[in-house]
């Protein structure tokens, strides 16, 4: 640990006099490495106890196939579904003023401080099939409840604060100077739109959907309620891990949260490229 | 288009704002609604029998529990970060704060898993722990560690910005004036980021009393003694005893709407005095 201290101890400046390096960076590195770091590495030799043979067996059998397919399938089109209703939310809160704004921005937010098993259970209650949503849907054949699309449903439910707080200060930059000069030089809204909103927004954007659906891959509480949970069909992956462990199979459960660690911090990489691409967007606007 | 006069084109420009108002009340206000109208659905009296009930009483003090636990350990840790991250310099310091943000990227399930495999009976310190007797998986330390993995960065993540942007001039000047470290630390520093602390142990607390996924693999669901209020709803939902299920629940969503309220007012009263634009 001393070596490792050594090694980190501050760049020299000539009149640093603050105090608590070593003590506060100890303290951070002991209290990662405990709580997260020795942890998720155990996941990554459990996951292989039983060899490679039963690693494949388990990670990639066809129900665990079919659950990375609607665990990732669902969590990309529920991404979609709030980039347009997050850019929308977005697009109105910072344009528009009208009565009980403060109370709507605020409400976006309660996704997040919404406990996922309350939400869980609201979302199936509303769209069962008596519930307030769920009577007028039956008839039309739609079915949320008990369904892939139910997990879609309670994956938009918890990403859309995401694309909404991203795009929200990007929008309010942006200011409507530009939008109005193109509008009065005779521009359709849709030509604005893409022409001059679109470049401007595009990495907060995507970065707002990136996390969306990276919240919403690993999402368990609220769907777990909505959707039924059929093998091959309405079952997520981290259900399946759940369902390893109690079978004590917990080199399968490691196998299984080995392919979602790898795809969530592959997909982690990519939003710190897009976040960084917007930094650099918003450092030569200003 | 214009040919259709006035009317036409207000209700055009009224369109965003009708189409975000109905996604709000959809997707956010009726799911809200609806907890309480299901909790109240046979009365007052019903919903606070359910609420008077000893296993739900024992979820809440055990959720107070946990959340009384994790969420200072997770100041000490979110200021100490904060602090040797945005006063010095040191190589490593941004891969620093990307672990520090890692647990947001991992599923709760995987949270809670990755210390069955510790702790748990066939987990690496399982027979150690056997034979001293100690209990971490299916008891209270099992569902503290996984509380504290999935609240991990909240604190640090709201401090790191502001510290960077307030620079280290304040605590030099202090220090410099002979004021000691803690001092320095406790009439400068904290006062400076005294709004973005709360903002932060507010989202960490939302999160530490209603997590579900990470509690649920490591706590075992022992009625009365292993049942965080979020668990306690799961059991009873599952029991179709929908009432209590939906009482329960509304604690949890009054929870929600009281962080609700505080975030909305720390952003409006001292919005300045946090960090700009995060969410997690």
């Amino acid at each position: 640990m001393k070596a490792v201290l050594a090694w980190a101890s501050p760049v020299q400046r000539p009149i640093s006099i603050l105090r608590g390096f070593r003590l506060t960076l100890g303290l951070s590195l002991v209290w990662l490495a405990v709580i997260v770091l020795l942890p998720l590495s155990a996941v990554f030799v459990r996951g292989f106890d039983e060899g490679w043979r039963h690693f494949a067996e388990v990670a990639f059998s066809a129900r665990a196939w079919a659950a990375y397919q609607l665990s990732f399938g669902a969590a990309l089109l529920a991404a979609a579904i709030n980039a347009v209703l997050g850019l929308l939310l977005a697009y109105v809160l910072v344009r528009r003023r009208f009565p009980g704004r403060a109370l709507v921005d605020a409400l976006v937010d309660l996704p997040i401080a919404l406990p996922t098993a309350v939400a869980g259970i609201a979302l199936s209650a509303l769209h069962a099939q008596n519930g307030w949503i769920g009577q007028w849907l039956a008839p039309l054949g739609l079915d949320l409840a008990f369904s892939p699309a139910g997990v879609v449903l309670a994956l938009v439910f918890i990403g859309l604060p995401f694309v909404v707080r991203t795009l929200q200060p990007v929008l309010e930059d942006l200011g409507r100077s530009q939008e109005e000069a193109a509008l009065s030089l005779g521009a359709s809204r849709v030509r604005v739109f893409l022409r001059v909103v679109l470049p401007a927004i595009a990495p907060a954007w995507l970065t707002g959907v990136g996390l969306a659906f990276a919240r919403a891959v690993g999402e368990y509480g609220s769907v777990i309620f909505i959707a039924g949970n059929m093998p091959y069909r309405s079952e997520i992956a981290p259900l399946l891990i759940v369902i390893q462990l109690e079978q004590y199979d917990y080199a399968g459960a490691a196998a299984i949260a080995v392919v979602m660690l790898v795809l969530s911090f592959l997909l982690l990489l990519g939003i710190n490229a897009l976040q960084a691409w917007q930094r650099r967007r918003q450092e030569g606007v200003a | 288009m214009k040919a259709l006069g006035v009317s036409s084109r207000s209700l055009v420009d009224a369109l965003p704002l009708l189409g975000a108002l109905s996604v709000v009340v959809v997707l956010l206000v009726m799911p809200l609604l609806v907890v309480f109208t299901e909790a109240l659905h046979e009365g007052l009296g019903e919903y606070f029998l359910a609420l008077r009930e000893p296993d739900a009483l024992a979820a809440l003090r055990l959720t107070l529990t946990v959340a009384a636990i994790a969420v200072p350990l997770n100041l000490v840790f979110g200021v100490a970060a904060a602090w040797a991250i945005t006063k010095f310099e040191f190589p490593g310091r941004q891969l620093l704060i990307s672990l520090i943000d890692l647990p947001l990227a991992v599923s709760p399930v995987i949270a809670g898993l990755i210390y069955v495999l510790l702790y748990g009976a066939h987990g690496w310190f399982g027979p150690w722990l056997a034979e001293r007797d100690i209990q971490i998986i299916f008891a209270v330390p099992g569902i503290v560690l996984a509380t504290v993995f999935v609240t991990f960065p909240y604190v640090a993540h709201e401090l790191i910005p502001l510290m960077q942007a307030q620079g280290r001039e304040a605590e030099e000047v202090a220090m410099s004036l002979g004021a000691s470290p803690w001092r320095s630390f406790f009439t400068v520093t904290l006062p400076n980021i005294r709004f973005a602390l709360l903002y932060g142990v507010l989202l960490c607390n939302a999160r530490a009393m209603g997590e579900f996924g990470a509690v649920s693999v490591v706590s075992g669901h022992i009625r009365g003694e292993t049942n965080t209020l979020p668990l306690h709803v799961e059991i009873l939902y599952n029991e179709y005893n929908f009432v209590a299920a939906f009482a329960v629940a509304s604690l949890l969503a009054l929870l929600a709407l009281i962080t609700l309220a505080l975030k909305s007012w720390l952003e409006w009263r001292h919005g300045d005095a946090l960090a700009s634009g995060s969410v997690r």
